[in-house]
């Protein structure tokens, strides 16, 4: 196995008082593309969030490289780890412009201007991920689906070695989810980017991601390749819900059937 | 791209300077005693003596240096507090902060300090009443580290009605002569007799612009979210607190001097927003720039509408500020 890029180790964070994540461990090694799933409330932001160094842990701790995250600076953070968040703010700056903002932790001390490197960086990654014909449009004037594009490439500017996604999928239709899903998947296997990823839909968690995370009232339920966590059984322990759970017959992937319950009594019956 | 964006920067700060010279040219020959621009350089020739000379350089020329500093210091503390708070109908005034200078000046009045310490009173009550707001607001708002943005506005706004209240209980109870003087103290006024104020509200008006620019970046990033910020590398917090600080101090500084012109902070940002984009470089120093304009155009209409009386400055920046705003509110959409 791989050296692991994060480490999480003994976590546990909250609000307040109030511990939202119990006693965390678990690695995600360098190349990986990993997706944390599990209901409502149980955590999934909140740890997004505590690696991200929104939130300091109540007790734990996280490494990144090796490095504790605690100890570093704050553009050395921004310039490892990258976050889109689940919706992108709408303001009122071009596309570009907006992109460009990827560059900050690069800026030197009293740097005011971004230099022609800056720009081309933007370019590359305007083009990788499709943004480059909404450069001059402002960003109140794109779409949902548009918006996520470009917060992607801004991620991407910062050049992290850890790219962080909230659930960038939630708002969109079908086409802009796989739109989104399939960049992230291309970004993970062409330029190595390790992917950390929050999905409400487990069935495009179970089609995207190389290994799954579980979560469970704030801790870990199960982690592991997508057949080894997608079961009907860990599905019915976590989601209180009886599900079918069968093979993907193009991909292989496990895929979670729906069945309600008047499924259920006439299979009683029969 | 970044070539052509500096260069539309540039024709942005050139075109404001030229209007602001503009201004003040027009500014130093309107009033009472009307004086020719040609016949300028003569009574700068034949030098200090002549009532021209002094009607010139010793009343209207302060007025313009002032108006240029009070101007630009409430718009710049606009710009800032707008970036920081990302709400649009944020200014310097709805923090409470000139409410605390309004009590100060008032208890001034009314318990007759400036007969101990002299005229200098005046200033330096409000600028207490204002600082002591502003550690109050900042206290309050402070929770467990982190300054809660929603809060602090809230608990200005509230100081601000305390505040008022406050003032106008000491109106009921006090002569019909302190009465007047607070009465012409809260309207506003650039009419400073007392050069050191001037000249303290001038380098701390320029001070403030010098400052802001360490932080223009950070507002930039803080237009996405406090979060997205702080992903970004920025340091939230320390960006917060240091141009809350900066934004407080400018507006005291400004109310001390020329007691309560309003609406200067919340028009001029939101128009320059319009206008240059919401890019905080070029944001800050145009925001200077134009609000120096603007309250000297405002002060020179206030001197000369009913000549030879004086109409207080607030109320024209209120009315024209007003009506230009809802003009543009009506042609192109508005936000941060």
């Amino acid at each position: 196995m791989k050296k692991a890029l994060l480490n999480v180790e003994d976590l546990s964070c909250g609000y307040g008082k109030e511990l939202i994540l119990h006693d965390m461990d678990f690695k995600v090694s360098r190349g990986e593309l990993m997706c944390i799933i599990g209901p409502n409330g149980c955590g999934k932001s909140t740890l997004l969030r505590s690696i991200s160094r929104i939130l300091k842990p109540h007790r734990g701790k996280i490494f990144l490289d090796g490095e504790n995250i605690a100890r570093m600076r704050h553009k050395e953070l921004a310039q490892k780890i990258a976050v889109v968040s689940q919706t992108p703010e709408s303001t009122v700056m071009t596309v570009q412009e907006y992109i460009l903002l990827g560059r900050l932790p690069y800026f030197r001390k009293y740097q005011f201007f971004e230099t022609n490197n800056d720009e081309n960086i933007v370019q590359k990654y305007m083009e990788l991920t499709d943004a480059l014909k909404l450069k001059e449009t402002l960003m109140s004037e794109i779409s949902e689906g548009e918006r996520q594009l470009a917060s992607i490439a801004r991620a991407l500017t910062q050049e992290p070695a850890l790219l962080l996604l909230d659930e960038p999928t939630s708002h969109l239709d079908i086409t802009h989810q796989v739109q989104i899903l399939e960049l992230i998947k291309r970004l993970n296997r062409e330029l190595g980017l390790t992917v950390l990823m929050v999905l409400h839909d487990l069935n495009l968690a179970s089609e995207f991601s190389s290994r799954l995370l579980l979560l469970s009232n704030g801790s870990i339920h199960k982690i592991g390749r997508p057949e080894e966590v997608i079961t009907y059984k860990t599905i019915e322990e976590v989601y209180k819900t009886v599900v079918l759970v069968e093979k993907n017959p193009l991909s292989g992937k496990p895929c979670v059937f729906l069945v309600t319950e008047e499924e259920m009594r006439k299979e009683k019956t029969v | 791209m970044i070539d052509r964006r500096i260069r539309r920067w540039v024709m942005i700060i050139f075109i404001l300077t030229v209007i602001l010279i503009c201004v003040s040219v027009i500014s130093l020959c309107v009033g009472a005693a009307g004086i020719s621009l040609k016949r300028i350089p003569h009574i700068m020739w034949e030098g200090r003596g002549s009532g021209e000379y002094s009607i010139l350089f010793d009343i209207r020329l302060p007025r313009i240096i002032l108006g240029f500093a009070i101007g630009g210091a409430l718009s710049l503390a606009g710009t800032i507090l707008q970036g920081i708070f990302r709400n649009p109908l944020v200014e310097p005034y709805t923090l409470g902060i000139s409410g605390g200078a309004s009590l100060g000046v008032c208890l001034n009045i009314a318990f007759k300090w400036y007969d101990a310490v002299g005229i200098i009173a005046y200033p330096i009550s409000g600028f207490l009443g204002a600082v002591l707001v502003i550690v109050f607001v900042y206290s309050l708002s402070m929770k467990r580290g982190t300054l809660k943005t929603q809060g602090i506005l809230l608990t200005g706004v509230m100081i601000s009605f305390i505040s008022s209240s406050l003032v106008m209980l000491i109106m009921a109870l006090s002569r019909s002569e302190d009465l007047h003087g607070i009465i012409f103290w809260i309207m506003g006024s650039l009419d400073e007799p007392n050069m050191l104020l001037i000249r303290m509200a001038v380098i701390g008006a320029l001070a403030g612009l010098v400052l802001s620019y360490f932080f223009c970046l950070d507002l930039n990033a803080l237009a996405l979210g406090e979060e997205e910020a702080i992903h970004l590398g920025i340091n939230v917090e320390k960006t917060k607190r240091i141009l809350f600080i900066l934004a407080s101090i400018l507006t005291g500084l400004s109310v001390s001097v020329s007691g309560i012109i309003g609406f200067v902070g919340l028009i001029i940002p939101h128009l320059m927003r319009m206008f240059t984009g919401t890019d905080h470089r070029i944001l800050f120093v145009s925001s200077f720039l134009a609000g120096a304009s603007f309250l000297i155009l405002c002060d020179t209409l206030a001197r000369t509408v009913i000549e030879p009386f004086e109409l207080p400055v607030g109320v024209i920046t209120g009315i024209i500020g007003g009506a230009v705003f809802v003009y543009a509110l009506s042609k192109k959409q508005v936000t941060l």
